[in-house]
């Protein structure tokens, strides 16, 4: 018992961060129904904005871990949106309207460009940093097994929860939201009733981009070290993960998310560590058998 | 020289990859007019209306706004200047509610009008009213079709432009729909340019009607006169009304 709730607060945080590179996945594909290969990458390149981020606030001596937590995490979401942005302004926009193929080819060229790019100026070996949060408490003790918490997972959850808190009501409620939907539902009339639908295009993009940053920050304070690798394995769990709770659906990238930390974290403590990416596939493969349109996936049949 | 009309079609071609749908039309709509246009499957009327939004674009000729030539602007500036669509098959979003179908409606509107302007259509179509958290899509084919008039009306538009608003609606929701049309244009000062296969109700409603066929006008004149003109008996009344 001991030890299963402690692999399920392990999963949780794990859930979190995938749930984040998930969204933007899923709000990319929702929009122009393709998948944003690059966005691994900013997810990667987020981590390495913050391992700056933090080394700034120690040479500022920005003592306080809640103050630089705020401001790397501002820091990262701003550098990577223009990342996001210009990925769809480069590899995206130009050539829609030509074939459906073309896009996917020119974003795995920017993944690749952008992997390139950060081993060249950081050097390929992982590099260790976001060491600011220490310590956590015992929640429980049973069989002769503490239960432990730390303050970082308690923090990761945290911003997590907030982060989508926040952007589901943006997509839900606010007028830029609407315009958002409107786009992803039909482009042509939501262009028709005076939508720019470029600007909302590339606004998704941002968007993503951002929470993949913030995925990033957290990756980095949780693992405590990165390299320029990274984006390529979380980008295709996290994809799994949009896929599994229905890609298109905002509330299912978030469970996908969360049921593929729980399935990798189980899978590694009752079976085999070796096999825990492996189990993730598998099971995507079994749900999408019976679920083609994944877990909260939209229904196929729409009336219009 | 008057006023210019408030929208002039000017040769316009368009095309579909190689594929020619408008060959040259001349067409006009003068201010507060309804103008009906008539034509069969096929003959370019919704290629028409979707070019005059700039989606496809016409690749040759001009398309005038109110005297400004609104040819190669992209969609969202030319409806900015006063255009509204009810499109062909009425591209309601199926998951949004019909009050947020009218809130998109409502983008390019003065946010202060929006209570005014949804009391208004609510008051011309009180089944909306009924079913303003309905979602979109599993409305009725005619609750669509007022939907999408609504939401066209939202953005408080000088030239509303309509294409088959009768399609597949029984005929006690058509005369409905024909009598909001002709209410919008004469009590809003709304001009009407409408696209129907219905062209008993159109022509009877229109000021004036243009024929368009293969992708050209082919006949146009005042609406009493097209009814009466012996070629579009035969070719869009046979059958139908008397
Ligand atoms: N997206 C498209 N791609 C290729 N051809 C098209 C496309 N849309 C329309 N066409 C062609 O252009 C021509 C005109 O079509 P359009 O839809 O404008 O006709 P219409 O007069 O509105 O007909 P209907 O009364 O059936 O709605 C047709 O021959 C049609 O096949
Ligand atoms: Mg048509």
């Amino acid at each position: 018992m001991a030890y299963f709730s402690q692999q399920l607060i392990n999963a949780i945080t794990l859930g979190a961060i995938y749930g984040l590179i998930a969204v933007g996945y899923t709000m990319v594909y929702g929009i122009i129904g393709m998948i944003n290969f690059a966005h691994g990458e900013v997810f990667m390149i987020g981590a390495f904005i913050s391992l700056i981020g933090f080394m700034i606030c120690g040479l500022l001596g920005i003592g306080s871990a809640p103050v630089a937590i705020l401001l790397v995490l501002l820091m990262a979401m701003a550098f990577s949106a223009v990342y996001g942005w210009a990925i769809e302004r480069t590899a995206y926009r130009p050539l829609r309207g030509s074939f459906r193929l073309a896009p996917l080819i020119s974003a795995i060229g920017v993944s690749i460009a952008l992997q390139n790019y950060v081993q060249l100026v950081q050097g390929a070996r992982p590099k260790p940093g976001g060491d600011v949060v220490s310590g956590g408490f015992n929640l429980f003790s049973a069989d002769g097994f503490d239960v432990r918490v730390t303050w970082l997972q308690i923090i990761i959850v945290l911003v997590t929860v907030v982060l989508m808190m926040g952007f589901t009501w943006l997509i839900a409620r606010t007028p830029l939201g609407r315009r958002q939907r409107a786009c992803e539902q039909d482009m042509k009339m939501a262009a028709l009733l005076g939508v720019n639908v470029d600007r909302t295009i590339s606004l998704t993009f941002v968007l993503g981009a951002a929470l993949a940053a913030v995925a990033g920050m957290l990756f980095l304070m949780y693992y405590g070290v990165i390299d320029f690798f990274i984006g390529f394995l979380a980008g295709i769990k996290a994809f799994t993960a949009a896929v599994l709770g229905g890609i298109g659906s905002l509330p299912g990238a978030m469970l996908g998310g969360l049921l593929i930390g729980l399935i990798e974290v189980f899978w590694a403590a009752y079976f085999s560590s070796e096999y825990k990416d492996v189990a993730a596939f598998a099971i995507l493969v079994l749900v999408l058998i019976f679920r083609p349109s994944g877990l909260l996936g939209k229904p196929e049949i729409e009336k219009v | 020289m008057a006023e210019p009309p408030i929208l002039a079609v000017k040769g316009v071609k368009t095309f579909y990859g190689a594929i020619q749908a408008l060959h040259g039309v001349d067409l006009e709509v003068a201010r507060g007019e309804i103008v009906a246009l008539i034509g069969a499957n096929g003959a370019g009327k919704s290629t028409l209306l979707m070019t005059i939004c700039g989606n496809p674009r016409a690749r040759a000729g001009a398309v005038q706004f109110d005297g400004e030539d609104i040819t190669a602007l992209p969609t969202h500036e030319i409806v900015r200047r006063g255009v509204a669509q009810v499109p062909e098959g009425r591209r309601i979003f199926p998951r949004m509610s019909v009050f947020e179908n009218l809130q998109m409606g409502a983008t390019l509107a003065d946010p202060a009008h929006f209570s005014h302007d949804l009391e208004r259509v609510f008051a011309m179509f009180p089944r909306l009213a009924e079913r303003r958290d309905q979602r979109g899509g599993t409305l009725s084919g005619g609750e669509q079709q007022m939907l999408a008039i609504s939401r066209a009306l939202m953005s408080r538009p000088r030239l509303l432009l309509l294409d088959e608003p009768s399609l597949g609606l029984a005929p006690l929701i058509v005369r409905q729909i024909f009598e909001a049309i002709g209410r919008i244009a004469r009590e809003e000062g709304v001009t009407i340019f409408l696209v129907e296969q219905n062209a008993y109700h159109a022509l009877r409603l229109a000021d004036r009607g243009y024929v368009l066929a293969n992708g050209r006008v082919r006949l146009s004149g005042g609406g009493r006169e097209l009814l009466a003109n012996a070629e579009v008996r035969a070719a869009y009344l046979e059958g139908g009304h008397p």
